[in-house]
């Protein structure tokens, strides 16, 4: 017998906090609020880590069902959680770095207005997200997935008041919709031809399936669509638009949500139903190609991009590519391993740079900053560490990760692996450009912000000149630095001496449902047989290679570090004059490849056209409204017509009893005689 | 024995001169009275059915209707008193307040 872990307390507790600070927290103090947040999400953090203890004893998966949701039927959803070592990673990761934001935005909001607010927002979001990772089946998983998508749009339209902020929350939502269309109707051909949505009854349905090589069939339209819902959550080719704009939100949130956890979903969710990816051969490569596109091209926007936080969120989505490569090639194992690092290293480096924004006072353009570096030493080297973590330089966390994605992709393609490697030189260069931006040099902001009377501007706090932020803020940068220093260690692979135990712990999730391929099928396709490089161990003679590899890796970082150090250190002026030699290419990028400018006049502009034409013009107006107008009028002349009937003189009353009397047995009369 | 068919043309022209008193008459006395007038034509039927058929209901109804003739003439003439007192005049077609 499974002892009762009590895993619904994990989303409830964020829940329960949300409620407090929702309802009561106009009159809670900051402290209060602050408080009520903190223990709220700390609790579920020691809850997590307490399922995390007695995780060794349990009998894994682990399932607690908590009540019969809906029975329609055979088909039945149940309010269960699911715990295995993938939703035990996603739980850690989210409570953990969750619970450190959490610490830092006290910090950071502490002089902003609606601080309950942001609070309750934020405690809803972790419910969400939390229910979102221990679902045992997708609807459930679902309302989390929803939930998430709420939670972001209330908190990028956090200052609602700002136009900007407001659209931003709105576009989240809108793209974010698209998608979830895709999920619904993934969802609906589970529930047609498997009759249920349960994680596990899935599996064991699909299981037994042999992949569908070489042509398209119900499981690669399940695995598109839910690719398509993935593309929305976690801001992929063609629906990543909304992730750069969400960057209104207050940079916490931008940490929390569009870095290190709610983003990150889309990939947790192809990795949950990976029986299904692994029998569609098409839905995989499609997956990867996507991902490929996806990180080359948002990587390449942020090269030219000036405002920090956009540069960070451009890298966001290019990282997020990179965990859809290694989905799509069958490395799931890496992909998560990715999202973990991914989520201290970008968590961190969204933190510090909210730390500079709030060092000085408000200002986000990188081209303001400068010099930075001893005036917030603290800022300074954890955000190094972040940056060193992100361009991938051993031996810190990204560099294990994004070394077994790039290997794993050599395995299946040469093409991803390829642009991948372009795209780690990429993020090497435009990370340290803006280490180099903002840190080095002089300080190119206004002397007013210098000397302290730096003028009005999102941030309350701008009166003291450039300053470190207090130590509520250090403490979860230096946390965030020490994981994103020392996270990659648990990853080690064979070919450094390591064993990769964190590839064995998750393998038990994506290898015990894979069934056992017959061996045509495994040598058939390239994806089938990255799969089987997982099932055996790996082969020593692989090292070596594995190892040139890594080295190749390292020196495209590096070659990213130079490009940075030569263009904005030793030569500040060459960018401008490259820029300028680039002309029409240079402006494309800066302007995103007019990627918004597309859509606006494709899809936006058209369908506003067409649904105030037709819709609401041709529709609404002259249809629905029409009719009720009309016949509201109708009604209004005919009791105009008749009211005189009732003149108030007695006699004509009786007149008209009269002749209604006449009238009846004239009738009964006639028919009578009938 | 009178055939039905008399007792029914009389309470028929009875009827009818009711109808036409509430009609043309003015006076609300009058109209009062032709209501009389009326219900005693119905009240003739009634007691003509029963003889024929030796059925004692058609009496029971005639004793309803006088009762409710009678309760009603109380509260109508006392309604008749207040008009007068009130709008001191007696031709309905100058009491028509009650209108839209």
């Amino acid at each position: 017998m499974t002892p009762n872990l009590h895993l619904w307390l994990i989303p409830l507790l964020p829940l329960v906090g949300a409620a407090i600070n929702g309802i009561f927290g106009k009159k809670f103090s900051r402290q209060t609020v602050a408080g009520v947040a903190l223990s709220f999400s700390g609790a579920a953090f020691l809850k997590v880590l307490a399922v995390a203890f007695s995780f060794s004893s349990l009998a894994i998966p682990h399932t607690e069902t908590l009540a019969t949701w809906i029975r329609a039927g055979s088909f039945q959803a149940d309010f269960a959680f699911y715990l295995d070592q993938l939703s035990l990673v996603m739980l850690l990761v989210v409570t953990g770095v969750g619970l450190l934001i959490h610490v830092y935005s006290v910090g950071y909001m502490w002089e902003e207005g609606g601080f309950y607010r942001f609070f309750a927002y934020l405690n809803l979001f972790m419910f969400f997200m939390l229910t979102l990772v221990l679902a045992s089946n997708y609807l459930l998983m679902f309302i989390g997935w929803e939930g998430v998508g709420l939670a972001s749009y209330l908190l990028i339209g956090f200052w609602f008041t700002k136009d900007s902020a407001a659209a931003a929350g709105k576009k989240a939502f809108i793209v974010n919709r698209i998608g979830d269309f895709g999920f619904l109707i993934a969802l609906f051909l589970l529930i047609k031809h498997f009759g249920s949505l349960n994680f596990e009854v899935v599996a064991r349905s699909v299981s037994p399936l042999s992949p569908e090589t070489g042509g398209a069939g119900l499981l690669t339209a399940i695995g598109l669509l839910l690719m398509v819902g993935a593309a929305g959550k976690s801001a992929q080719i063609p629906l990543y638009v909304w992730l750069p704009d969400a960057m209104e939100g207050p940079t916490p949130v931008s940490a929390l949500i569009h870095a290190a956890t709610m983003v990150t979903a889309g990939v947790y969710m192809v990795s949950r139903s990976h029986v299904i990816f692994e029998r569609a051969p098409t839905a995989l490569m499609v997956v990867a190609i996507v991902g490929t596109l996806t990180a080359l091209f948002a990587a390449t926007i942020g090269v030219t991009q000036t405002d920090i936080k956009k540069v960070l969120a451009y890298s966001t989505v290019s990282q997020l590519g990179y965990m859809f490569i290694a989905c799509g090639v069958g490395a799931f194992s890496a992909a998560i391993f990715h999202l973990m690092t991914h989520a201290f290293f970008k968590g961190l480096l969204f933190l510090a740079a909210g730390s500079v924004i709030h060092a000085v006072g408000g200002e986000q353009d990188m081209r303001q900053m400068g010099g930075l570096r001893t005036k917030i030493p603290w800022t300074f080297w954890t955000m190094t560490v972040g940056t060193f973590a992100i361009a991938g330089i051993p031996p810190l966390a990204g560099f294990f990760s994004k070394d077994e994605i790039l290997w794993r992709a050599y395995q299946a393609s040469r093409v991803y692996w390829a642009t991948g490697l372009f795209t780690a030189l990429l993020t090497s260069f435009y990370m340290f450009r803006l280490w180099f931006l903002t840190f080095f040099a002089e300080y190119r902001g206004t002397a007013e912000a210098a000397d302290g009377h730096s003028p009005p501007h999102g941030h309350a706090d701008g009166h003291r000149g450039i300053h470190e932020s207090p130590m509520v803020m250090v403490i979860p940068l230096v946390v965030l630095a020490v994981l994103s220093f020392t996270g990659g260690w648990i990853g080690v692979p064979g070919s450094l001496g390591g064993s990769n135990r964190f590839d064995k712990f998750l393998g038990a999730v994506f290898r015990s449902t894979t069934p056992a391929l017959d061996p045509q099928q495994q040598a058939a396709g390239e994806v089938t047989s990255a799969e089987k490089e997982t099932e055996a161990p790996e082969p020593q003679s692989g090292h070596a290679t594995e190892l040139v590899f890594s080295g190749i890796s390292v020196l495209a970082a590096l070659i990213g570090f130079g490009l940075a150090w030569l263009l904005y250190w030793r030569n500040p002026l060459w960018p401008q004059q490259i820029a300028s030699s680039l002309g029409g290419l240079y402006q494309a990028v800066v302007h995103k490849y007019y990627i918004d400018e597309l859509y606006a006049t494709l899809l936006v502009k058209p369908l506003i056209a067409g649904s105030a034409l037709i819709l609401w013009h041709g529709i609404d107006r002259d249809v629905i409204d029409a009719t009720l107008d009309n016949s509201a009028h109708g009604a209004n002349e005919v009791s105009d017509a008749v009211r005189h009937m009732q003149s108030g003189n007695l006699r004509s009353y009786a007149g008209w009893v009269a002749a209604g009397a006449a009238l009846v047995i004239a009738y009964m009369v006639w028919m009578g005689t009938r | 024995m009178v055939p039905i068919s008399y007792y029914l043309i009389l309470s028929g022209i009875l009827f009818a001169c009711g109808v036409t008193g509430f009609l043309i008459k003015r006076n609300i006395i009058s109209i009062f009275m032709s209501i009389e007038l009326m219900l005693n034509g119905v009240n003739l039927s009634f007691v003509a059915f029963a003889a024929q058929w030796h059925a004692l209901s058609g009496q029971v109804f005639v004793f309803f209707v006088m009762v409710v003739a009678a309760a009603e003439a109380a509260v109508g003439l006392a309604i008749i008193i207040s008009v007068y007192r009130t709008r001191e005049t007696l031709n309905v077609d100058q009491v028509d307040l009650l209108k839209l």
